[in-house]
């Protein structure tokens, strides 16, 4: 089932969640809604569902306009942030509560029940009740509680945001396995970029009640649209300067090739610390620096670079390199940026060229 | 020395000894405990123990002759019906409150929610005389309701009214905190899963409400059945008519009738144990019931 939103807007006391909000979500496809708290996001998976209404906008749910009918009747399955299982219900009646709604035989009721315990890998547990089971496990039984009664859409709010990271990684893998099993098309709400580049098949970067970019991943973390999504997916340098002739950015030694922006014009360069390519040895194309500080981040290292006084920039480099190499702090090193984005303070993109300096 | 005088009084501590290095001297403890549970002896256990001894001092048989006396009798009949009409309907405007108070923004909540706790904040005696003012024979509807033949004051409905009046706060005070606490994701998703609003109130509102509705039904009903102040203004005092348990109490003492006055007044008492007992075991249920949503709501490991 398809997903279509068209100028959605919704204000709550005069404050503006959602501006006008246009997407289409085809068939099958895995999307997640990535943004900051008070982005608008929740709110926009909550019109959706039915649990709020826009003040306009239409919503179509398999090109059946839905904007106004009953969440039941939109064929959604819902997930909520802290799983809002049945507290006085075991597992199963859980399972059940919107089968039994729908009148549906006991012993059919039986059947799906134990095939969902099935898919999520908690057969067994049919007994016990939601403050019996982990956080993890409570919340694949939301999931299940959603999908028993067969919604042609999972809308899922924050699904692993009250979980830690160990619990997060392992449902990550989990929800992929279901979408691939289940084929249903899911929209899923999250703050955390790295669980929507690794999931979802196309993500909508949203900020201030308005989607700032939406693409695949990888275009998503390569190629920012706007200054907000450069600086929201990824760790990223950041500077700030002047457009001297020929289109050339100077800070510091640094020069940087802008395309189409005035002379004297303000500019923001934003490169990421895996663009920065280090190297021991000089070579035609590299920058000098000083390694002013280094931080462990797992199987990363992060350089601090010292280019000249005030000036630095972040690196990071595999840890086996780091190793290898010998780095250590204040010693030289040389670097180049091999990809980077400049933007105007209006926010949309001029110019991404790749070029060397 | 001091350093073996303190290992000496640690080893007779049965606590660990990082509770007793945290906690007061022990003489400070024996003084404080001492004090508390002298007086609760004095103030609560024994005039509570005399109040029986007392009502069985000629033992059994006057005992039951004095409540199945015809007057106290009906009394015990109509705090009875009182209570059967009053607490229902409270239990239902508690209900229908706090679902508003813990579920919904709208204007006039804070005032709501401060009008519920008006009956606390006013003697009970005023508010039986608002009722004799309003339905009083020179009360605003005095009038119509004697040209019509309906007596509400010194009249059974009058007393029904007055207690429901002092009574109401009780249920909706205990439900708006559980109510809040528990949020209405539960109430949400059982809509998004198809079910109407019976429904979701029968079966996901009220069990996650229930030992809250238990304790604030037993409080309401036991401030009822004992209400005084309100109930004696309005009921005129009609022996064997218009008399209540408390009012009936008070009767037979003014009468130097002490056995038979205490036996009435024995009831009460023992409504009040049997109330205390229920509510212990309600706030054990509804702790456990806190705890659960509060452990669901943070959530941890698999």
């Amino acid at each position: 089932m398809s997903i279509e939103v068209s100028n959605l807007s919704k204000q709550f006391n005069g404050f503006r969640a959602v501006k006008e909000v246009s997407f289409k979500i085809e068939t099958g496809e895995l999307v997640a809604l990535l943004g900051p708290s008070g982005s608008g996001k929740s709110t926009l998976l909550r019109m959706i569902a039915g649990l709020e209404l826009p003040d306009t906008g239409l919503i179509k749910l398999t090109g059946r306009e839905t904007t106004n009918v009953s969440p039941k009747d939109r064929g959604i399955g819902f997930v909520f942030q802290h799983y809002a299982l049945f507290k006085h219900m075991n597992v199963f009646e859980n399972i059940a509560f919107g089968l039994k709604i729908r009148k549906i035989p006991k012993k059919e009721i039986k059947l799906r029940v134990e095939e969902l315990l099935n898919l999520i890998q908690l057969t067994g547990l049919e007994k016990r009740y939601p403050f019996q089971l982990s956080g993890g496990q409570r919340q694949r039984v939301a999931v299940a509680r959603a999908l028993a009664p067969r919604p042609e859409v999972l809308l899922l709010d924050e699904p692993f945001g009250a979980l830690d990271a160990k619990v997060r990684e392992e449902l990550r893998k989990w929800i992929l396995l279901l979408h691939e099993q289940t084929q249903i098309t899911t929209l899923f709400v999250t703050h955390d970029q790295h669980e929507a580049l690794e999931i979802a098949h196309q993500i909508f970067v949203m900020n201030e009640g308005i989607i700032e970019q939406s693409g695949i991943p990888i275009e998503i973390f390569d190629k920012p649209a706007t200054q907000f999504v450069a600086e929201f997916v990824g760790e990223n340098n950041f500077i700030e300067s002047e457009v001297t002739g020929h289109g050339i950015v100077r800070w510091g030694p640094l020069s940087f090739k802008v395309n189409g922006y005035p002379l004297n014009q303000k500019v923001k360069i934003y490169f990421r610390p895996n663009d920065v390519l280090v190297n021991s040895r000089s070579d035609i194309e590299s920058t000098k620096a000083i390694i002013s500080k280094t931080k462990f981040k797992g199987a990363l290292i992060e350089l601090q670079l010292l280019i000249e006084p005030g000036k630095r920039i972040i690196a990071h480099i595999p840890k086996g390199v780091f190793i290898s190499s010998g780095y250590s702090e204040g010693s030289d090193i040389y670097f180049r940026i091999t990809e980077y984005h400049s933007f105007l303070s209006n926010k949309k993109v001029i110019d991404e060229s790749i070029i060397s300096i | 020395m001091k350093k073996k005088f303190n290992s000496f009084f640690k080893s007779k501590e049965t606590d660990n000894k990082k509770i007793s290095k945290l906690s007061e001297p022990l003489i400070v403890r024996m003084i404080i405990i001492t004090t508390s549970v002298f007086f609760i002896l004095i103030f609560i256990f024994v005039p509570l123990l005399l109040v029986f001894v007392k009502a069985f001092a000629k033992g059994w048989e006057a005992y039951i002759n004095s409540i199945t006396e015809p007057e106290t009798f009906s009394a015990i009949k109509l705090t009875l019906l009182t209570a059967v009409i009053a607490v229902p309907c409270n239990m239902i405007f508690g209900i229908i409150a706090s679902w508003l108070i813990a579920k919904f923004n709208f204007h006039g909540k804070s005032l709501l929610t401060s009008l519920i706790d008006l009956p606390f904040a006013v003697s009970p005696v005023i508010s039986g005389l608002v009722f004799v003012l309003l339905f009083g024979r020179n009360g605003w509807f005095g009038g119509w309701l004697f040209n019509n033949d309906i007596k509400i004051i010194f009249a059974v409905p009058g007393i029904v009214l007055a207690t429901i009046f002092v009574t109401f706060p009780f249920v909706a005070r205990e439900l708006i905190p559980i109510m809040q606490s528990n949020g209405n994701e539960e109430e949400q998703a059982a809509i998004v899963l198809g079910a109407g609003p019976l429904k979701i109130f029968f079966s996901i509102t009220l069990p996650n409400i229930k030992w809250a509705l238990i304790y604030g039904v037993i409080i309401c009903n036991a401030r009822a059945m004992g209400e005084f102040g309100a109930v004696s203004v309005v009921s005129g005092h009609i022996r064997g008519e218009t008399n209540t348990i408390p009012l009936q109490a008070e009767i037979l003492y003014n009468e130097y009738q002490m056995n038979a006055a205490f036996a009435v007044a024995s009831l009460l008492t023992f409504l009040a144990v049997i109330t205390l007992a229920i509510k212990k075991f309600a706030e054990i249920k509804i702790r456990s019931e806190i705890k659960q949503s509060s452990i669901i709501t943070i959530g941890e490991n698999i």
